[in-house]
Parts: structure tokens; C-alpha cells; sequence
């Protein structure tokens, strides 16, 4: 069967766009929907490999503070600039941390990166400079040094977000089909095989962590841009939990799965805190037990079942 | 020296109410391979039930000292009703499944729970000060501690040493440990497995609720405090190594003893020393201190 892969993700960006400028008030939530996409893109390249992180909030946080930072005490508001150092920064410290990140698998390397988002978090919280619990503002005036059009700033934002998303999207799934992309799958089955295959797990995991670790910058960077604000909850362990929660939903079935989950999360939730703000997390708890118990490969598992009966 | 005093202090009292909360979220770890996330939910709910239940023993004319009375019952009443309900209702359909699915189920009970004590009790903080200050306090060193902790003290060592004489001195704990070494095997030479995991996820989550309703009389209990308190029995379990008691009391000792520290002397870095601790045994030892070493299986 061909891939329509790329198809697929162009003609979604497109018609993601098209919903944009029907829906202006929906603009923010499908804008925060994409990079949130994005970070969940990294977290399911993470499940392929068997691993689920429990502390992804730290380089979400560490890209949305990057953002931030560049803004606050540098004046720079470009939001190509802002991504792409959100995105470095994450890839960076995740390069140091995941020399040790590479040797722990199933709980340990759950706990042990809760643990550094912690970390982060128990930083953040105690750094007055950066205002502390309450956090601080952020602005964009252009994209790519061109500035932004005045009365139009957000649609743009959701514009430049949308692009991206589908730029990171296409090389994952370049990736994903090549050699590397498929050992995760290899290593998520038998590492010890992989091993006598003469590959090494560890740089596998390090290079895939790594990966993950520069989208969550990536997303966590997009966030602070569209919301205009960062504070240390983002590093904090139920954010990560959500992260974790729309990778469950959405399965690691394709690269579109991570967009689909998040923009169902973010509009079901939008919905959920206008109407009863105190029911929201039961609905999701609710869901997730349903989609563990019934839908172990998540929501795409839904299309790829229907396509092998046909 | 009066600091000294005060950091011993504080981190013994502050270990105290770590090790009941962590030990049931160990021992559950022990048995049945679960991480529990909803421990945290349970500790919440404990501390919520002692609230209203020591607040309505008190609104009636009751003797104060009752209160304690109530404080407990409320923890084992949300003990043995929402345990087992976990525990038969759902847990029991996921036996087998990885260990990290397991964490995630429990994830979402957590996220349930959060919502339904949101829903029963209200988003506004609850109080219940009156245990706290009414067995007068005590003084070391011109420092002033209420009474209230001595208890909290008691109780968590009460509760390791019985737990640690179950455990090694009794059939059940026998059965328990059998059933910890090996599962199918102990099935097949006749133990009830199913009822041990039940008793044990029961007698967990009663820890948990006992817990928070410890802790109502000292804080303000609101929304949030489940999230709070498992990541910190998470950090004091890792460190312990997963499933062992010994592990549990020395992670809430290093715990206590490094928070209290921090607080005294560099409060810049108080919830940044627990995790930075619990982060370092990780690397220095995988599996934390005291874990079992596990053959690997192919």
C-alpha cells in the first residue's frame, strides 16, 4: 500500500486552517491543541521505543521558559527564533541527561524523569527573577523577521504553529520509516535481539529521547507564544500526566494520531470548563480506563482496523 | 545548636508522616507489582472524611479528645469501602498487563477521585485545627512543638513495627511473602492470591487514608493536596527501593531529615532537595537502596 502519509498531513493542515478562519474564537484552543500535537509526537516516538515518561513537562517547560526568557531580558520576539531555541535548549539538556535517561526502562525511567521534571519545578517555584509560582508574560511581534500583520497576530501565530507542526511531523515520520524509526519498535519487543543484531539499544533510546525531548521544546515554546504567559506548573507532574494521557488516547499507530488526540482533548476540555469545571478530570479518568481496557492501540487503532477488514 | 535541634526535629516529624503515607504505597508495590497513583487519592479522601467527621463530632458538644477517635474511624471507613472498590472493581481486570499500564489505570483513578472529592467536598479549603492544639505542646531546647506530633511520631512507628512483625513473625505474613516471591506458585499450592491482593490493596489504602487524616488537623485541606503528597511518597519509595518496608522508613527518614534541612538552611531549595536526592540514589543505585536484586528473564 502507498504512504499517504504526507498527503494526509498537508490536506489536515489545510483543513485545520480552514477551521481557523470559520472559528476565530477557536483560534487559541486549536493553536495550543497543535503544540501540545507536538509534544505529544516526541512522547509516542518514546512509547514505540516502550518507554513512557513521566516528566516530559520538563522540556515543555524548558522550551516555553526559553521562549520566555528571549523576550523578557533579550527583547526578542520572533517567534522562529523563540521555537527553534526552545527547541535546542530541550535538545541539549536532554542530550546530558539522557546519557543516564538511556540505561532505565519501565518504571525507573518513569520515576527518574519525574524526578528532573521535579527538579525544574522545585527551581522555578524559588526563582524570584523568573517570578517565582506566579511565573511571567511573554509577546511576539514576527515570525521569521517578517512582522506580524496588526489585527491578525493570532491567526498567523495559529498559521506559523500549524506549519511547523507539519515540518516536525513529516521528518518523524521519515525517520520513523527508516532504519532507526524501526528498531524502536524492535527494542520495545526484544532488546536483547537487537543487541545480537550488532545495534545498540542505548544510542537508539538516547538518540529517540533526545528527539522527544527537542519536540516537547518545540510544543512547550508554541504554548508560551499562544497562551503569552509561562509559569513552573508546566514542569509540574500532572502536566506531564496529561502528555502521557494523549499519547494513550491518540495510540502510536501514525504521526497524525498525536493531532487528532490533542485537538480532541483540548476542544473536549474547553467545553468541559465552561459547562462543569468540576467533572472534567472524571470524564478523562473515565476515558482513559475505557481506552486502556477496549482501545490498547488508541484512537487510530480505530482506522487501521477498519482498513484491514476492507 | 538550636538549629540542629530544630532540623532533627522538624525532619523526624516530617519522616513520621511520609513513612505512613509511603509504606502502604510500598507495601501495595510489593505484593501486586502496582505503582499506585491513586494512593495520593486515597491519602486526599482520608483527610477529607477526618475533616468532616472530626468537624461534625465537635459541632455536637462532644469531648475534644473524641476527636482522635473520629480522625481514625474516618480514615478506615474511606479505607475499606473505596480500597476494595479499586481494588475489585478494576485492578482485578488488569492483572497481567505491564506494569506501567498498571500505573497509568491508576492515574486515572486518581483523576476520578480528584473530582469526586471536588464534587462532595467543595473546592474551598476545610479545616479540622482542634486535634492539633489540644494535648498542649513540649519544649526542647526553647523550641516549641505541639504535643500532636509526638502522636504523629507513635503512630508511624506503630505501625512499621506491626507491620514488620506481620509480616515476618505471622502465617499471614508467611503467605504474603510467598505470594510476593512467586504468585502462580502460591496459587498452586492452594493460597488464596486473589483475597491476598485484596487484603493487602485494602490495608494499603486504609495507610493512605490514615495519612491524611493525620495530617487534616495540621494543614488546610483543599484540592491539589493528593497531587502533592504522591509525588512525594513516590520520591520516598523510589529512594527506599520499591517494595521494601526497611526502604520505605530510611527513604522517609532521608527525606524528612534533607527537607527539613533545606528549609532551615537554604529554602531556596527545598522541594528541589527532595527531588535532586530521590534523582541521585536513581543514578547511584537503579533500584534504590534497598531493593532485591531480580534475575534477568529472557
Amino acid at each position: 500500500m502507498r504512504d499517504r502519509t504526507t498527503l494526509l498531513l498537508a490536506a489536515s493542515l489545510v483543513a485545520l486552517l480552514v477551521l481557523g478562519l470559520i472559528l476565530p474564537q477557536w483560534i487559541n484552543t486549536l493553536t495550543i491543541a497543535v503544540s501540545w500535537g507536538v509534544v505529544v509526537l516526541g512522547m509516542m516516538l518514546m512509547m514505540r521505543t516502550g518507554l513512557v515518561s513521566f516528566g516530559q513537562g520538563l522540556y515543555y517547560c524548558l522550551g516555553g521558559y526559553s521562549a520566555a526568557v528571549l523576550h523578557k531580558f533579550y527583547g526578542i520576539g520572533d517567534i522562529l527564533v523563540m521555537v527553534l531555541t526552545g527547541m535546542v535548549v530541550a535538545g541539549a539538556v536532554a542530550a546530558v541527561l539522557g546519557l543516564l535517561m538511556a540505561k532505565y526502562r519501565d518504571i525507573f525511567f518513569a520515576m527518574l524523569s519525574l524526578a528532573f521534571s521535579m527538579i525544574l519545578f522545585g527551581l522555578l517555584v524559588k526563582t524570584q527573577q523568573l517570578g517565582s509560582t506566579d511565573g511571567f508574560g511573554l509577546g511576539v511581534r514576527s515570525v521569521a523577521g517578517l512582522a506580524l500583520p496588526q489585527g491578525h497576530e493570532r491567526f498567523v501565530v495559529f498559521a506559523a504553529s500549524g506549519v511547523i507542526a507539519l515540518l516536525l511531523a513529516l521528518a518523524v515520520h521519515r525517520y520513523l520509516s527508516g532504519h532507526l524509526g524501526r528498531l524502536a519498535g524492535a527494542i520495545k519487543d526484544n532488546e536483547l535481539r537487537v543487541e545480537y543484531m550488532g545495534e545498540s539499544v542505548r544510542n537508539v533510546i538516547h538518540l529517540n529521547y533526545v528527539i522527544s525531548a527537542a519536540l516537547a521544546g518545540v510544543g512547550g515554546a508554541l504554548a508560551a507564544i499562544t497562551v503569552g504567559h509561562v509559569d513552573p506548573e508546566m514542569s509540574y507532574w500532572t502536566q506531564s500526566g496529561e502528555f502521557v494521557f494523549i499519547t494513550i488516547l491518540s495510540g502510536t499507530g501514525s504521526v497524525l494520531a498525536p493531532f487528532l488526540g490533542a485537538i480532541i482533548f483540548e476542544t473536549v476540555r474547553s467545553f468541559a470548563y465552561e459547562h462543569s469545571p468540576n467533572t472534567w478530570q472524571m470524564v478523562l479518568g473515565i476515558t482513559m480506563l475505557l481506552v486502556i481496557m477496549f482501545l490498547p492501540g488508541g484512537l487510530w487503532s480505530i482506522f487501521t482496523r477498519t482498513r484491514k477488514e476492507a | 545548636m538550636q538549629q540542629v535541634f530544630a532540623i532533627l526535629i522538624d525532619g523526624i516529624i516530617y519522616a513520621s508522616w511520609l513513612f505512613i503515607i509511603a509504606v502502604g504505597l510500598t507495601l501495595i508495590y510489593g505484593v501486586m507489582k502496582i505503582l499506585n497513583v491513586a494512593h495520593g487519592s486515597l491519602y486526599a479522601l482520608g483527610a477529607y472524611a477526618a475533616t468532616s467527621l472530626g468537624g461534625y463530632w465537635l459541632a455536637q458538644g462532644h469531648a475534644p479528645l473524641g476527636s482522635y477517635g473520629m480522625l481514625l474511624i474516618a480514615a478506615i471507613a474511606v479505607g475499606i469501602t473505596v480500597g476494595p472498590l479499586i481494588e475489585r472493581g478494576l485492578l482485578r481486570l488488569m492483572y497481567g498487563k505491564e506494569e506501567v499500564v498498571l500505573v497509568l489505570v491508576t492515574y486515572a483513578v486518581f483523576l476520578i477521585l480528584e473530582d469526586v472529592s471536588k464534587l462532595v467536598w467543595g473546592v474551598d479549603p476545610l479545616s479540622i485545627s482542634e486535634p492539633y492544639g489540644l494535648l498542649g505542646n513540649f519544649e526542647v531546647a526553647d523550641l516549641v512543638y505541639p504535643n500532636y506530633n509526638l502522636l504523629l511520631v507513635a503512630v508511624s512507628v506503630l505501625v512499621g513495627a506491626a507491620l514488620a512483625w506481620v509480616l515476618n513473625r505471622t502465617r499471614q505474613g508467611k503467605i504474603l511473602q510467598a505470594v510476593i516471591h512467586d504468585r502462580e506458585m502460591s496459587g498452586a499450592l492452594g493460597i488464596n492470591v486473589s483475597r491476598v491482593y485484596l487484603a493487602t490493596f485494602t490495608v494499603g489504602a486504609i495507610l493512605a487514608a490514615m495519612g491524611g487524616a493525620l495530617t487534616a488537623p495540621s494543614i488546610a485541606v483543599q484540592p491539589g493536596i493528593a497531587a502533592d503528597t504522591i509525588v512525594l511518597a513516590f520520591a520516598v519509595v523510589v529512594i527506599g527501593g520499591l517494595g521494601s518496608l526497611g526502604g520505605a522508613a530510611l527513604g522517609a527518614v532521608m527525606v524528612g531529615l534533607v527537607r527539613a534541612w533545606a528549609v532551615h538552611k537554604w529554602p531556596e531549595v527545598e522541594l528541589f532537595s527532595v527531588y535532586a536526592v530521590m534523582a541521585l540514589v536513581l543514578i547511584l543505585r537503579p533500584k534504590g537502596l534497598f531493593a532485591v536484586p531480580e534475575a534477568r528473564k529472557i
